[in-house]
């Protein structure tokens, strides 16, 4: 009896769409139920297909649970080209404002696809992917709950569905990295519930004694987020069958809250998991155990204490009590600390080994990740200053920030997690090419570095140009001015977000290859084979 | 139970309770012993690879 629950119930769920896209109270809704009642019923068909009435084959209850693992790899990469691809198609929007077509693919609608693409659908998937990698390995346990990892996954991939056709459609909240309504929200909550049940019921059976220090960054990201998630998506919806929905508060608690929420998202979602990825996979790919395992403990407790603070820097100048724009100023100045313990902590596992920096690309990506790491917490807390706030608050250069942070830390560091995990999984000697995964690193590198460096100067331009008064005390520049003044800015962004998009494409072809198990015929790094033993003298 | 009551709870013994977990923490870390207990939860990734392969060895 193989698949009949499952078909049943999305079966079920296929029914229950097609009803309320039948009893909708708006046409939103009715399409946004269509498209979902369409894809549970493809999802249907499929089940039907490959249900079978002899009975499971025997789970092998020694080894890991991986096919969840592969799948999760796959869709990584694939979420991966879509969100660069989203990145390219905005950044080039807002150069030549001839690429929007209106409605549906408005900058107002497709920035949040792409925002929700790359952080959610790439950097969700590979997180959920690598921590049911890294917990099997760490406790030698099997992932727990038996079907439930496959729920998660699918469950979440659903729940991306939904969000990315609901901001094409126009549906969203408006708050910022947390655009699906009510229901695409209700959805989350229960997939995330069911992701903390299948990672703490592994935590629980495992065999190590010991809970190794990713583990505690993982569920630190999973306790968090469900928390996060819940209190700021508090709404009530106009018809409990309609799209919209108004927040349960008002005014500057309602900033707060959603600026507690996207400061921590940022905190628990983009930094804490993805520093589990790096307590993981470079120890593993360096062959060296991190460089002190107590100072990653106390990186660990001195981020969680003080990350969820720092949220008010995002609304410095703004109706919020003066006290609570210090408290955030404050703890985000604290928080550069621990960012910097980790940092090191990182860097120095490869003391000693040095030369994979030169002979291993693998490792040299991770290591760009955590130098990356480095570099936007120290920007962070810089720009979260009152005095330096005023200068950059919504100009281009938060923008910049966020992408060092973005696709430095968080892309790389998945990027070098993909590339150790894809072998093993499909059991391959090692990579289609490493002299691609070279190319992928310098592609991706240089298109960090223009996209930051193109951010820096068209941002401190645009606050400079806002801020410029004459003797008479009025505005020397117009908005529309400072408006025309970015356009070789945004044009040269496209470019470094394209050799990001290049190196992206480039990855996907050498796994894709990996996984058909070939192998390129090149010459190997210099140095990453391993010398010829000399005959003592 | 209105905001002014939370919000003193919040910055007395709120934050006492979080100073003194935090300092719980970095004090465990100097007890005698630590060190090789961290030296050990250090190696955990780097044990083999597979469980099967974790099943024959203590055979």
């Amino acid at each position: 009896m193989r698949n009949i629950t499952s078909t049943i119930v999305v079966g079920a769920g296929t029914f229950i769409a097609l009803l309320l896209a039948a009893f909708a109270q708006d046409s939103a809704f009715q399409i946004h139920m269509s498209i979902i009642a369409l894809s549970l019923g493809i999802a249907t068909i499929i089940l039907l297909r490959r249900v079978g009435f002899t009975p499971a084959e025997p789970v092998d209850p020694t080894g890991y649970m991986d096919d969840p693992i592969r799948v999760g790899s796959i869709l990584t990469m694939f979420w991966g080209i879509i969100g660069f691809t989203q990145g390219v198609v905005i950044a080039s929007q807002l150069a030549w404002p001839e690429f929007m077509w209106e409605p549906w693919f408005s900058f107002g609608r497709m920035r949040p696809l792409h925002t929700s693409a790359v952080i959610f659908a790439f950097g969700g998937t590979a997180l959920i992917t690598t921590s049911m990698y890294v917990v099997q390995r760490t406790c030698r346990a099997r992932l727990f709950g038996g079907g439930l990892a496959w729920f998660v996954m699918w469950g979440y991939q659903f729940f991306i569905l939904m969000a990315a056709t609901g901001y094409l459609l126009g549906i969203t909240q408006s708050r910022e990295y947390a655009e699906p309504e009510w229901y695409v929200d209700i959805w989350l909550t229960i997939v995330w519930v069911a992701y903390l049940v299948m990672f703490m019921g592994t935590l629980f059976k495992r065999k190590e004694p010991h809970i190794y220090v990713a583990n505690w960054f993982y569920l630190a990201f999973i306790v968090t987020i469900a928390m996060l998630h819940i209190v700021n998506n508090l709404a009530w919806p106009v018809s409990f069958l309609g799209s919209k929905s108004y927040s349960l508060f008002a005014g500057v608690q309602d900033a707060l809250t959603q600026w507690w929420y996207g400061h921590n998202a940022v905190g628990f979602f983009l930094t804490a998991g993805f520093l589990g990825m790096m307590y993981y996979f470079m120890p593993k790919q360096a062959q060296r155990p991190i460089y002190s395992y107590r100072l990653s403990i106390i990186h660990f407790w001195s981020l969680i204490f003080l990350y969820i603070w720092a949220g008010p820097h995002h609304l410095l100048y703004t109706a919020l009590p003066d006290w609570a724009q210090t408290l955030g100023m404050a703890f985000s100045i604290m928080l550069w600390m621990p960012s910097w313990g980790g940092m090191i902590n990182g860097l120095m596992t490869l003391s000693g080994a040095w030369d994979k920096m030169r002979t291993d690309p693998i490792i040299r990506m991770m290591v760009i990740a955590v130098a990356f790491y480095g570099m936007s917490t120290f920007e962070g807390p810089v720009m979260a200053i009152k005095a330096v706030n005023g200068l950059s608050h919504y100009t281009d250069w938060t923008i910049g920030h966020v992408h060092s942070g973005a696709l430095g830390w968080v892309g790389m560091i998945t990027f070098g997690a993909l590339y150790y995990m894809v072998p093993r999984l499909w059991n391959r000697q090692g990579l289609y090419s490493m002299r691609m995964v070279n190319w992928h690193f310098w592609l991706a590198t240089l298109g960090i570095v223009v996209y930051a460096s193109v951010m820096w100067v068209s941002g401190i331009t645009q606050g400079l140009m806002w801020r410029e008064y004459d003797s008479q005390g009025f505005l020397v520049y117009s908005f529309a001015e400072s408006v025309a003044a970015m356009k070789p800015y945004y044009i040269l962004r496209m470019i470094g977000g394209l050799l990001y998009l290049i190196g992206g494409c480039i990855m996907a072809y050498n796994i894709w290859m990996t996984i058909l198990g070939k192998t390129r015929n090149e010459r190997p790094i210099p140095g990453s084979m391993p010398a010829k033993i000399q005959p003592a003298e | 139970m209105d905001y002014g009551i939370f919000r003193e709870f919040a910055d007395s013994w709120g934050l006492l309770y979080l100073v003194i977990v935090w300092l719980g923490v970095l004090f465990s870390l100097f007890l005698p012993g630590s060190k090789q207990r961290a030296i050990d939860a250090a190696g955990i990734p780097l044990r083999d690879e597979t469980l099967l392969d974790e099943d024959n060895k203590n055979e």
